[in-house]
């Protein structure tokens, strides 16, 4: 333990030597762009960026490396916030509210809340990581396909009673996910599916098309259809916003709490940054006092699943260094980089590699730091953006949605499936048609499937194996509890109110 | 600035597709444009590890005077990054890295894509395959693993791999045939996956290539117990437990008569410039001589046969025969071939 003090104190002597302090925001700014370019992703963007780190010492790299994830972690929520288009998929919880506060002219107010709670969940996971790293990495080696896929559906069960669109068409858009999440190569057998011949859907449908589609391109037609009216006008720009907000964050503390844990225990748990935010997204709703006000512009509903995002993306990490498993693409990016600087990830590299180690760790606690810093200065400068007419910034961020949607396969009938996506997700907001169960199914959809078949493969067909042990039947019933919540709480209410009804 | 620089690369490698089809210059080839490496499977695997050491050598050591670009098109088990590099005909900038996914995606999925339509330039090394158990369980030896297999009923042992009708599947069912029992075949997306899988003893073997399990390997985790080659590897040095590589005995040898190597080679389009593959080759050869090439050829013990021409492409014709074998065996072809 005081040796682990020891060695990280050494890493941040390391970190903190001038040129790695440049690395960092240099490493920061470039990432940042990245995330706010959406397609791009921080996957792309450290594969991109990672020949220019060959002739750099391997701490070095990976600080620069790291913080260009942790810029496009937080970069990713700019455009969410900003016009509704999410950048990587865990940022997609995050316009729910975040939009609508944009909307109504509070964008300095969720950006400052997006921005702190990522920090803080970042942080909460990197001290995690410091002091309990032996003991997350064998907590990751007890997920098999059961436990993966119940975590897969306790996701999906703590979002689908939530909708405020009738439960028919919940379903009807998460099916419709469903369907589009297995066109491409079936893993589990090797084959086809519903590619009909086309070779053009070989790949599948990349979810990052179909949300820069739904969310971005629909919320442009649906503003030119009122006429292209001008909402950020309002939009503050002074750094005082950011004050003001962090004065109320604080009352926040359970929430952000709460999210916390999600968020590392989803990281820890293989299945990542993206049901962890929709997770923590969907019980902050149900246990928030102003749950009915989610998806109106609720702070809320930032703080949540920026926070668990972080959570889970930062703790995600460990398994990657302890079991060279990565936990997102971007990871393995990371992961690939590792190898060529010859450090071979697994249980041994905390015991040969220390430097590396901690000063991999030291620069996550500083390049959230300095990330947090850099952003938040620039929170002006991104609601001010709102400023722009939007009919000249429409344009712009059409073009920038079609360049990303490029860049995510170099693939141009990806940019016409796009514009396919924003037609469909213009009439499912005119329909009522709820578009996040749809983003959910396409997102992990696939994921729990084939986590579900490998369970049966081991099983031999025996639904037996989702309570075959402590850990997977918890989260079973924990997601079968979250399922039909709001048919318990009714019959608590009946009870309680029958009881109370008695003793009057 | 990034996006920029991205697609202006792509643009120009697009364009040095139509440049050409014009005729060739006296000097020797150079490229003229960033180079792009495909790698049809996703970040972080086998073929993509290899593709951007690649890279990173050639960079480091400025081998060339135009930048590598590593792309990966991994949809439909690469069948989408091989229609791509078919469909660039006469590209002299284009080269894709393959795995054994050459062979077994056309023949398993009824992708329109067959060796012969690229052309072949160079086999950089052959990836080992070995049998690998939980260090927790008792089998020291493959013998004593095959025992218990034979004397337990059929489906009683798991095995995780990478992929379904890929190379592992592959390997797991000539296993069955040669020790006459079923095993469950549980696959999973990536080589890294199923390795942790066996350490968290949710499979009872895998066989993973061994830069995929080396580290849990000196970690205590994992045990090898015999290598699916004709001999056994040449790497001496101490890896874990006081063994090396070379330590490990083939599986022919423990009774196991299987033998499996991967290809790990490139090809390009078709129609492409004589002059470009010998540059490429020639390139290739430089990249086998440094430092970076040699550690990552012993860190993942790999078999360094170096190939290219008319040899490489008899190894490739052999090869292809090989597969349609086994996966016809298996059951594994698509119903239209």
């Amino acid at each position: 333990m005081f040796d682990d003090l020891g060695n990280l104190m050494y890493g941040f002597s390391v970190v903190l030597q001038p040129h790695n302090i440049l690395l960092m925001v240099v490493g920061i700014v470039l990432g940042v762009i990245v995330g706010v370019l959406p397609g791009l992703g921080g996957a792309n963007g450290v594969a991109i960026l990672l020949p220019l780190t060959f002739s750099m010492s391997p701490t070095s790299a990976i600080i620069m490396l790291s913080c260009i994830y942790w810029g496009a972690l937080f970069g990713g929520a700019i455009t969410s916030i900003l016009f509704n288009i999410p950048g990587e998929p865990w940022s997609v919880a995050t316009t729910f509210d975040g939009y609508p506060m944009a909307q109504q002219g509070r964008a300095g107010e969720a950006l400052t809340a997006a921005f702190t709670s990522s920090f803080v969940g970042a942080l909460f996971a990197v001290i995690m990581i410091t002091l309990v790293a032996p003991l997350v990495a064998s907590f990751a080696l007890r997920f098999g396909p059961a436990e993966i896929f119940s975590v897969y559906f306790l996701a999906f069960c703590s979002f689908v009673g939530l909708s405020k669109e009738p439960p028919f068409k919940t379903i009807a858009a998460m099916m419709l996910g469903f369907g589009l999440g297995a066109v491409g190569l079936d893993q589990v057998t090797g084959q086809l599916r519903l590619t009909f011949g086309f070779e053009t859907l070989l790949g599948g449908f990349d979810f990052l098309i179909a949300v820069i589609g739904l969310f971005g391109i629909g919320e442009i037609l649906l503003t030119m259809e009122e006429g292209l009216s001008f909402r950020g006008k309002s939009a503050k720009i002074s750094l005082a916003v950011v004050i003001k907000t962090w004065k109320e964050l604080p009352r926040y503390w359970l929430l952000s709490l709460r999210s916390c844990l999600i968020g590392c225990w989803m990281g820890i748990s293989p299945a990542g940054a993206t049901p962890a935010s929709f997770m923590s997204y969907g019980i902050a709703k149900r246990i928030s006092k102003r749950g009915h006000n989610f998806g109106k512009g609720e702070i809320e509903g930032v703080v949540a699943p920026e926070t668990a995002a972080h959570a889970a993306g930062t703790a995600a990490l460990l398994p990657m260094l302890a079991l060279g498993v990565p936990g997102s693409p971007t990871a393995a990016v990371l992961l690939g980089g590792l190898l060529i600087w010859g450090l071979q990830p697994g249980p041994l590299l905390f015991v040969e590699q220390t430097e590396f180690v901690w000063g991999l760790i030291a620069s996550m606690y500083m390049g959230n730091i300095v990330g947090l810093i850099v952003v938040l200065t620039c929170v002006p400068l991104f609601a001010a953006i709102l400023r722009v007419p939007f009919s000249v910034i429409a344009p712009i961020i059409l073009v920038l949605c079609a360049i990303g949607a490029y860049t995510v396969n170099n693939n141009s009938f990806d940019v016409v499936m796009m514009l396919v996506f924003g037609i469909a997700g213009y009439f499912m907001k005119k329909t009522n048609y709820p578009m996040a169960p749809m983003v959910l199914a396409i997102v992990l959809g696939d994921k729990a499937e084939e986590s579900f078949r490998q369970s049966l493969l081991g099983s031999q067909g025996s639904l037996g194996v989702f309570f075959s042990n402590a850990l997977v039947s918890t989260v079973m019933t924990l997601g079968l509890i979250a399922l039909f919540w709001p048919l318990i709480s009714r019959a608590m209410d009946l009870v309680l109110r029958r009881g109370s009804a008695a003793r009057a | 600035m990034l996006t920029s620089n991205k697609i202006l690369s792509v643009g120009a490698a697009c364009l040095g597709g139509l440049l050409a089809l014009s005729p060739a210059p006296a000097k020797a080839w150079e490229p003229s444009h960033p180079i792009e490496i495909i790698v049809p499977a996703g970040t972080g695997g086998g073929a993509d590890q290899m593709a951007r050491t690649m890279q990173g050598i050639i960079t480091k050591h400025s081998l060339t005077k135009q930048p590598v670009v590593v792309i990966n098109k991994s949809g439909g088990a690469g069948g989408e990054g091989f229609l791509d590099v078919k469909n660039s005909k006469g590209n002299d900038h284009k080269l894709i890295i393959t795995l054994s996914n050459l062979f077994t995606t056309p023949m398993a999925t009824g992708i329109p894509v067959n060796w012969k339509d690229l052309t072949p330039v160079a086999m950089m090394a052959l990836d080992e395959f070995v049998l690998w158990v939980n260090a927790e369980k008792p089998y020291k030896t493959a013998k004593e693993f095959v025992d218990a297999i034979k004397a337990a009923p059929d489906n009683s042992f798991k095995m995780g791999g990478t992929g379904s009708k890929q190379e592992d599947q592959i390997i797991t069912v000539a296993l069955q045939k040669a020790i006459g029992k079923k095993m469950i075949y549980i696959p999973q997306a990536g080589g890294g996956a199923v390795a942790v899988q066996l350490v968290g003893n949710h499979v009872d073997s895998t066989v993973n290539n061994p830069i995929e399990a080396v580290a849990h390997w000196r970690g205590g985790k994992l045990r090898p117990l015999c290598v699916f080659d004709s001999k056994p590897m040449p790497y001496k040095d101490v890896v874990a437990d006081g063994k090396s590589w070379a330590d490990i005995p083939t599986c022919k040898s423990a009774g196991l008569d299987v033998e499996y190597l991967m290809l790990r080679g490139f090809f390009m389009g078709p129609g492409v410039k004589k002059e470009a593959v010998n540059y490429y080759v020639e390139l290739f050869k430089k990249v086998r001589e440094t430092p970076e090439w040699k550690k990552l050829m012993s860190d993942g013990a790999f078999n360094t046969t170096f190939m290219t021409g008319d040899e490489y492409a008899k190894w490739v014709a052999n090869a292809e025969k090989t597969h349609e074998g086994l996966m016809r065996e298996a059951g594994f072809l698509a119903k239209s071939n």
